[in-house]
């Protein structure tokens, strides 16, 4: 807290009550009010979190800017919240794309204006509440309310087959999350009546309930991530959400699934982590590379890029699982940066769908020749997910690989072929779409991206070729959390 | 001391009944057939009687009439939350009642008895009172059903409540029978010490246990005690399914309460296996047979009926944190079970029902407003956050789980995810789909009002349970007097 000032608290619910007072004025009959009070509400809710990074103390990995309150008396649950090196990137990253959303969606929206931008400010703000809840309850209370306005967006503004997606995303999430529910009320009953995340993190468990709180998590977390062979919510999901909701599915709503593991299953159950870290990582290595495998064969811009999300979140839970700080440091960068990428080509296929209104790669073709200064972007991007030297693609999945070979050669053999079929799936991609000759009458028709669009993209770029270049000021902040993450998961609980 | 001074837990009671039987022989002298008088007069009643029960409050627990009759904290509660349930009733039913011409005077003095059968079934402490209160509330409902006299489906409807019904009255008196023949009295209290100190026939009291608790579950709804249910809620005209499903479910949890906690403690341990079999059938059926229905008020009964296993759920977890966690169900359930039904009738209009799925097809296009209350019922249905659906699931899941029934909590789970299939439907045809019709939606000030307050109490509840949940974990705590 700075000044006695509650930040994480403004950082969860100003974007929430911005939200609100779009719905409460004028609805969709005055959407230029609410696109205007949209982008205030997101702005403000990214600059209450600048302080979070700058006001922050690299040399501990205790909790910081902690606001503790009662809240449920009853059942001992308080208002607890508070970030560590870990957390507080993820609510930079939330708070970051915000803004960036609501102006991707300036003019596309047309329908329901004041809804869907009161929707994106309310997700915003619960899913702050998620990276910053230190009270189990909380925390799930946050974790599923996010559901909702991603279940509106999804259902009201995205494509065809929007029902189907948004139905199977919302039930698919909250299987995994009502038994994470009973394995936290079994945490609260064994550990004397408390729902701190904290305390759960020192309580002795016996190997079977570890294994089984393990897998309980596992249900909530690899969904969300998603894992391999749970993942097949997420190519429905991304391609039928508008291009907001596929932005902020990718950005940020996969690494919540990823964040669970580091603050719930690792340092609660490390010897069913560890046990069970085989599982893990074939899971992980399956996604790498049979999914990426599957990105190859796609005909679709929007599940070829989903493919790849699951192909790199298959990084990060292999980071995780192996238990040395190259891994799980290269983990959180990877998460940080699939953020950007991921975000700025979904950014990208919008900005082609909004005039073509398809996402097939067969219907475009030289798309550079009439949109030179989007083909610039597009290309930046694609090298960016292909993990390019001097991109932020690149930290994350050599730390990750670096971390890999010290534990087994052959998992890093594997997950290094990605650098292959990465380039494989995505270059061809770019190859069919921006380059070769105009390809039909369509293309030819194509105008270049406005100043809109354009500043959005130049945002993204800037964060990508930052993070590739100078990636310290990520890695500093988390490096202390990150050792004592560690620490817990090498010391045995049983 | 002054006989009527003793009386004072009782005044509401004896308001009501004089009130009621006025109302009905005033109501004859007000003819015109919008019935403002008679309304304002039953709302007065109301409010007197919750007035009087807050008046009346006597710490403690007090009997009266020979141990017939207890007055304490949860009755009180579970009576000042009835009126409110009552009065919610008639505001939401008055224009839908008026233009379907029932708005009578009849309906209203029925519901006033109704209310008092389950102020008696509340307050009972003896298998007579218990019995008598249950027979006034089940006759009063009997004759409300079959309220639309020119429609077969109500007139069936009646008919199959009144058969059923009267058969588990049997069975109960059956089992009560036993109980008494085994023990030798019929005060709640006097059956427990008798069934401790181990003077009563074992088998005798387990064979009237059975028919005991067959009873208390073809009264609750729960499987395979059902097949009633969804007859009844489809049949009977909405304001009465509205009655039916939500503030008696108050009364229900009271009857379970002191027959099976105050009365047969001592035979948890046959009780509470019976109660696992019932809640977990009720939770399976309700929540899977939910799916298939079109007509959301059958939809709303077989979720009924899987609410009802999660109540039981908590009861059988046993102790304060069960007990308490089943009476915050039961209240947030008549919340939520007020509000649906309450939506079908704002939407519904002279010669039309909007009971079927496809009526809420759009609503977000035709009023944002009504869609938004009806997602937040929804969701708080099916027990997502931040609305106070998912503290009453998780109130019962902690009690379940600390009383050791980790698998039945996992099973319950998994059961509430199918149904949150079903409510999730809802929401999709009302922000998903485009309306069938453009008909303008003719919204009272009054239903409106409250149909708001309900929702956002959803809401409001959901991000500050706490109260509520102190209120209801207190007065069982202080009833049954546990540590």
């Amino acid at each position: 807290m700075i000044f006695g000032f509650p930040l994480l608290s403004v950082a969860i619910w100003l974007p929430i009550l911005f939200g609100l007072l779009i719905m409460a004025t004028g609805g969709d009959r005055n959407a230029p009010l609410a696109r205007i009070l949209a982008l205030l509400g997101a702005t403000l809710g990214f600059v209450v979190t600048i302080p979070l990074y700058t006001g922050f103390d690299k040399t501990t990995s205790l909790m910081q800017f902690v606001e503790l309150h009662d809240w449920i008396t009853r059942y001992n649950i308080h208002y607890h919240l508070g970030v560590d090196g870990i957390s507080v990137l993820f609510i930079l990253l939330n708070s970051f794309f915000t803004p960036l959303v609501v102006i991707a969606g300036w003019k596309v929206i047309e329908k329901r204006v004041a809804q869907y931008m009161a929707a994106f400010l309310i997700m915003s703000g619960l899913i702050n509440g998620v990276f910053a809840s230190l009270d189990a309850v909380l925390f799930y209370v946050f974790w599923e309310a996010m559901l909702i306005p991603m279940f509106i967006i999804i259902g009201v503004w995205g494509g065809t087959n929007r029902v189907y997606a948004a139905v199977k995303f919302f039930l698919y999430t909250l299987l995994g999350s009502l038994l994470m529910l009973i394995a936290l009320l079994y945490l609260y009953n064994q550990s004397g009546g408390s729902f701190a995340i904290l305390d759960y993190h020192k309580l002795p468990i016996p190997l079977t309930a570890q294994i089984l709180i393990f897998i309980a998590f596992f249900m909530a977390f690899a969904v969300k991530v998603p894992m391999f062979p749970v993942h097949t919510w997420l190519p429905d999901a991304h391609v039928e959400a508008p291009t907001g909701g596929s932005v902020v599915l990718a950005a940020i709503m996969l690494k919540v699934g990823a964040y669970g593991f580091i603050r719930f299953s690792m340092p609660i159950a490390p010897d069913a982590s560890q046990q069970l870290s085989g599982v893990m990582i074939a899971l992980s290595l399956i996604a790498v590379v049979y999914i990426a495998l599957v990105a190859l064969v796609q005909t679709d811009m929007k599940k070829l890029v989903a493919y790849s999300s699951v192909s790199h979140m298959g990084f990060v839970t292999l980071g995780l699982f192996m238990f040395n700080a190259y891994g799980v440091e290269g983990a959180l960068l990877q998460m940080i940066s699939h953020g950007f990428i991921s975000g700025a080509l979904f950014v990208c296929i919008g900005v082609m769908y909004d005039r073509m209104h398809t996402r097939n790669i067969a219907d475009y073709g030289g798309v550079a020749n009439k949109m030179p200064v989007f083909a610039a972007f597009f290309v930046l991007f694609a090298m960016a997910n292909v993990g390019l030297p001097g991109t932020s693609g690149f930290v994350g999945e050599f730390m990750v690989i670096m971390g890999a070979v010290k534990v087994n050669f052959w998992y890093a053999f594997l997950a290094a072929s990605t650098l292959i079929f990465g380039a494989a799936y995505t270059l061809w991609m770019v190859k069919r779409v921006i380059f070769g000759a105009v390809a039909n009458q369509h293309v030819a028709h194509l105008t270049d991206m406005n100043a809109r669009e354009i500043f959005v993209c130049t945002v993204l770029a800037a964060a990508v070729l930052a993070m590739g270049l100078y990636p310290l000021p990520f890695s500093e902040i988390m490096h202390v959390s990150v050792s004592d993450l560690l620490v817990h998961v090498a010391r045995s609980k049983l | 001391m002054n006989y009527l001074a003793t009386l004072s837990p009782l005044y509401a009671e004896i308001f009501l009944l004089v009130m009621a039987c006025t109302i009905l022989i005033v109501d004859l002298f007000f003819t015109n057939p919008s019935k403002t008088p008679t309304y304002l007069l039953v709302q007065i009643t109301l409010f007197g009687c919750a007035f009087l029960t807050v008046f009346t409050y006597q710490p403690g627990v007090v009997y009266l009439f020979n141990n017939m009759f207890v007055d304490d904290l949860m009755s009180d509660v579970l009576k000042l939350l009835s009126y409110l349930g009552m009065s919610m009733v008639l505001v939401y039913s008055r224009t839908y009642l008026m233009v379907r011409g029932l708005f009578t005077g009849e309906f209203m003095v029925l519901l006033l008895f109704t209310l008092l059968g389950m102020m008696v079934m509340i307050s009972a402490s003896h298998f007579l009172t218990l019995y008598m209160g249950l027979e006034l509330l089940s006759l009063s409902l009997y004759a409300m059903v079959a309220l639309q006299r020119d429609s077969a489906a109500s007139t069936e409807a009646a008919m199959k409540y009144f058969i059923l019904g009267a058969l588990a009255s049997g069975l109960l008196l059956y089992g009560i029978s036993m109980l008494y023949g085994a023990t030798g009295t019929l005060e709640l209290n006097a059956v427990s010490d008798a069934i401790t100190q181990g003077a009563a026939d074992k088998n005798l009291l387990v064979f009237g246990l059975v028919f005991v608790v067959t009873g208390l579950a073809f009264k609750l709804g729960v499987v395979p005690f059902h097949m009633w249910v969804p007859d009844v809620y489809h049949g009977a005209p909405t304001a009465v399914t509205m009655l039916i499903g939500s503030a008696p479910k108050l009364a229900v949890f009271a009857f379970v309460m002191r027959i099976l906690v105050e009365g047969l403690q001592p035979l948890l341990v046959h009780w509470s296996g019976m109660l696992v079999i019932l809640a977990v059938l009720s939770m399976a059926l309700g929540n899977i047979v939910a799916i298939a229905q079109t007509n959301l008020k059958r939809m709303l009964a077989y979720s009924t009926i899987a609410h009802m296993g999660f109540l039981l759920l908590g009861i059988l977890s046993g102790g304060l944190e069960g007990y308490g966690s089943a009476m915050f169900y039961a209240v947030v359930y008549v919340l939520m079970s007020l509000g649906s039904f309450g939506m079908i009738m704002l939407l519904s209009r002279e010669g039309f029902e909007a009971d079927t799925l496809n009526d809420f097809k759009g609503l977000n296009q035709r009023s944002p407003w009504l869609a938004l209350m009806m997602m937040l019922l929804m969701f708080s249905m099916a027990g997502v956050p931040p609305t106070v659906g998912f503290y009453a699931k998780f109130s019962v899941l902690q009690a379940a789980v600390s009383a050791g029934y980790v698998s039945l909590a996992v099973i319950a789970v998994l059961f509430s995810l199918i149904g949150a299939f079903y409510y999730l439907r809802i929401v999709k045809l009302m922000y998903f789909d485009a309306p069938e019709t453009h008909a303008p939606i003719s919204i009272q000030p009054d239903s409106g009002l409250l149909i708001s307050i309900n929702g956002l109490a959803l809401l409001v509840l959901g991000m500050l349970p706490g109260t509520l949940m102190s209120i209801c974990a207190v007065a069982v705590q202080r009833s049954l007097l546990l540590p």
